[in-house]
């Protein structure tokens, strides 16, 4: 025992830079102790491996800009349970870190905007395929460019849907269920989307002119900077029967991933209501850290004005990746010359990275009512839970984790665990560790492509200059974050794809 | 800093710090700054002008809605501007005339959407010489 005594004593002298500020509970768990900060009303939880933790703890020394004080400062909110929680693959972002979770009371507890995200309901939706790599490789170019011309993308682009303000209202109310009756894809869409598609409680006269106006052209629109569209391969498969319950079912099968959100509505939408509930902070004398989360009680006429707009920003933004995805299937058939049936295009899962629900959750053994916000967070409910379809009720929900355009994705299902202590939450992509100043320095869009090319990989995007931005070494690598969501049990990995090809906004 | 604003790197977004003599030229600078993150190339003539009131509880809440009200305009109307005349201005009021015009494809290159000003690290300050107005942007 004399080597542990030995590394003991080094332990002490090179003492974690964090002690005395994070509490270590195992290798995956650091909890913010509510002696952080004064007014954090519940402790903060941040999900991390020691490596994650250190280069977190150097990047806020190094830039002066603190992502555990952004989980503390949630931990401020009124009404809010459990704890505070960071995902493994938090970062820096406006009031809410991006990755963070919180609950609150729908009695005293208040709701934030600022929790949820200007891209309200941004989201993931994955199609499985009856594909091989190799039928799909050599028309790769050509497919990349087919779904790039089908799907309107970039900045500023007008969707090929031109909707009415009547029409856009009936968006609002009905989410994806809307694209179907319209044409856009298949019933069987619906079922393997979160929530269905639809927060029933939207209600469209709570959403502002300005949001409708913005949002009425931009409808059917992939948008720009992070948002995109891959053609991937499976690499992996950890769990056969779980994947086989998505579809998925040996490595080299071909998938599509879509990656959008509510575009300009739901931006404005979080605008509106950012100003509107600043009003209500000092109505109803709530102490912030931060103006950024500006909220409202639950109860009140303003935070329930909020939770019906963001619910209209939530199904338009499921109508959009309906719409997307119903025009990522044409290009498929007309680039391979195969039907439907042939394809087997079926929808494994749709998730939203950005929103607030209403759920039940057990907190201190109370079965509760919450107002879950998961702004950068994937709801990971688990198997037998009831709001998941037939086909998922013995496996778990899928939780779609997209990692950069250079490295690979990961497909995990929903937990027991993540029930227990994340209310139902894990990790939603790979973070940023760049930004977008410092991914552009010295490297052209050419060059990621060429990069990109040299691994197999074709890129067709709407902005060359803007390529950089997103390029691999812009972000963590997803499978650090991943790992840390499997080993803490918050999420179970199952499949691992990479892409083959990719269209960026 | 002939620009009048500067970049401020944000792991996640872009923010920019303006600067001015007086606050008038701070709020100016900003909205200059905005329209830069969102074009790349291509002269913008103020072919247009849009007449913007905006009021907040006080002068960061006013930078944020006063740069609000231009994202909108472009996102909405598809407007890109070059001149930004504030006729008033307080801490809790601005009117201003906005001078551009519609994105035209064959001149203007666009390279991001900017979604919107957010509350984050915000500050509107006087320094020793002038004004300074730090806003970070959702891109």
């Amino acid at each position: 025992m004399a080597s542990t005594g030995n590394l003991r004593h080094i332990g002490e002298i090179m003492a974690d830079p964090w002690q005395g500020v994070l509490e270590r509970i195992d290798d995956y768990r650091w909890e913010i102790p509510t002696s952080y900060k004064e007014g954090m009303r519940v402790p903060g939880l941040v999900y991390a491996s020691e490596t994650m933790l250190r280069h977190m703890w150097e990047e806020t020394a190094a830039t002066a800009v603190n992502v555990f004080d952004q989980v503390a400062n949630v931990a401020f909110l009124p009404g809010i349970v459990g704890r505070s929680l960071a995902m493994p693959d938090i970062h820096w972002g406006y009031g809410f870190p991006i990755g963070g979770v919180a609950a609150t009371r729908l009695d005293d507890g208040v709701v934030s905007p600022g929790g949820v995200g200007f891209d309200i309901n941004c989201g993931v939706r994955l199609l499985r395929t009856n594909l091989m790599e190799q039928e799909v490789r050599p028309k790769i170019e050509q497919l990349t460019n087919e779904i790039f011309h089908n799907v309107p993308s970039g900045v500023g682009s007008k969707g090929k849907l031109r909707v009415n303000d009547r029409e856009l209202t009936e968006v609002m109310a009905k989410g994806s269920r809307w694209a179907v009756e319209h044409g856009y894809g298949e019933a069987a869409d619906v079922v393997t989307t979160e929530e269905s598609g639809c927060i029933k409680s939207a209600d469209p006269d709570r959403v502002s002119s300005r949001a409708r106006e913005r949002g009425a052209p931009q409808l059917g629109t992939l948008g720009s900077g992070n948002h995109f569209m891959e053609v991937q391969k499976v690499d992996e498969i950890y769990d056969r029967e779980a994947a086989a319950a998505m579809g998925i079912n040996e490595p080299g099968q071909v998938l599509l991933l879509v990656h959008s959100g509510s575009r300009g509505l739901g931006h404005q939408v979080c605008t509106d209501y950012v100003a509107s509930l600043a009003q209500s902070v000092r109505k109803y004398g709530i102490n912030l850290p931060d103006r950024q989360l500006a909220c409202a009680p639950v109860k009140s006429p303003e935070g329930q004005a909020y939770l019906a707009a963001m619910a209209c920003a939530a199904n338009y933004a499921w109508t959009n990746r309906q719409c997307i995805a119903h025009w990522v299937r044409e290009a498929m058939m007309k680039v391979l010359q195969k039907g439907p049936r042939d394809l087997g295009m079926e929808q494994v899962w749709d998730v939203a990275h950005n929103i607030a629900k209403i759920e039940e959750h057990v907190v201190d053994g109370k079965r509760m009512t919450v107002c879950v916000h998961r702004k950068g967070a994937t709801r990971a409910f688990p198997a037998g839970h009831p709001a998941l379809p037939d086909i998922y009720r013995k496996v778990g929900q899928p939780v779609l984790i997209p990692g950069d355009m250079g490295r690979y994705s990961f497909i995990a299902l929903g937990t027991e665990v993540a029930m227990r202590e994340t209310f139902g939450s894990t990790c939603h992509g790979a973070g940023r560790v760049k930004s977008r100043t410092a991914a552009k320095k010295g490297v052209t869009g050419w060059d990621v492509v060429q990069a990109l090319a040299k691994k197999g990989i074709t890129v067709k995007a709407a902005s060359m200059s803007e390529l950089p931005e997103e390029a691999s070494e812009a972000y963590k690598d997803v499978s650090e974050v991943i790992e840390v969501a499997h080993k803490a049990g918050i999420s179970r990995k199952i499949v691992k794809a990479s892409p083959i090809g990719v269209v960026k906004g | 800093m002939e620009k009048g604003f500067e970049l401020l790197a944000h792991t996640a977004d872009i923010g920019i710090i303006a600067r001015g003599k007086d606050m008038k030229e701070a709020f100016i600078n900003a909205a200059r700054g905005l329209f830069s993150l969102m074009l790349e190339s291509g002269e913008v003539e103020a072919k247009e002008y849009f007449h913007i009131e905006v009021s907040a509880s006080d002068r960061e809440a006013l930078l944020v809605n006063w740069l609000s009200e231009l994202i909108y305009l472009a996102d909405a109307k598809g407007m890109l501007f070059s001149q930004f005349n504030i006729s008033r201005l307080s801490d809790i009021e601005l009117s201003a005339d906005a001078g551009g015009e519609k994105v035209d494809g064959t001149k203007h290159h666009l390279k991001r959407e900017v979604k919107a000003a957010t509350y984050h690290k915000l500050k509107v300050e006087q320094v020793q010489d002038g004004w300074r107005a730090q806003v970070i942007f959702d891109i």
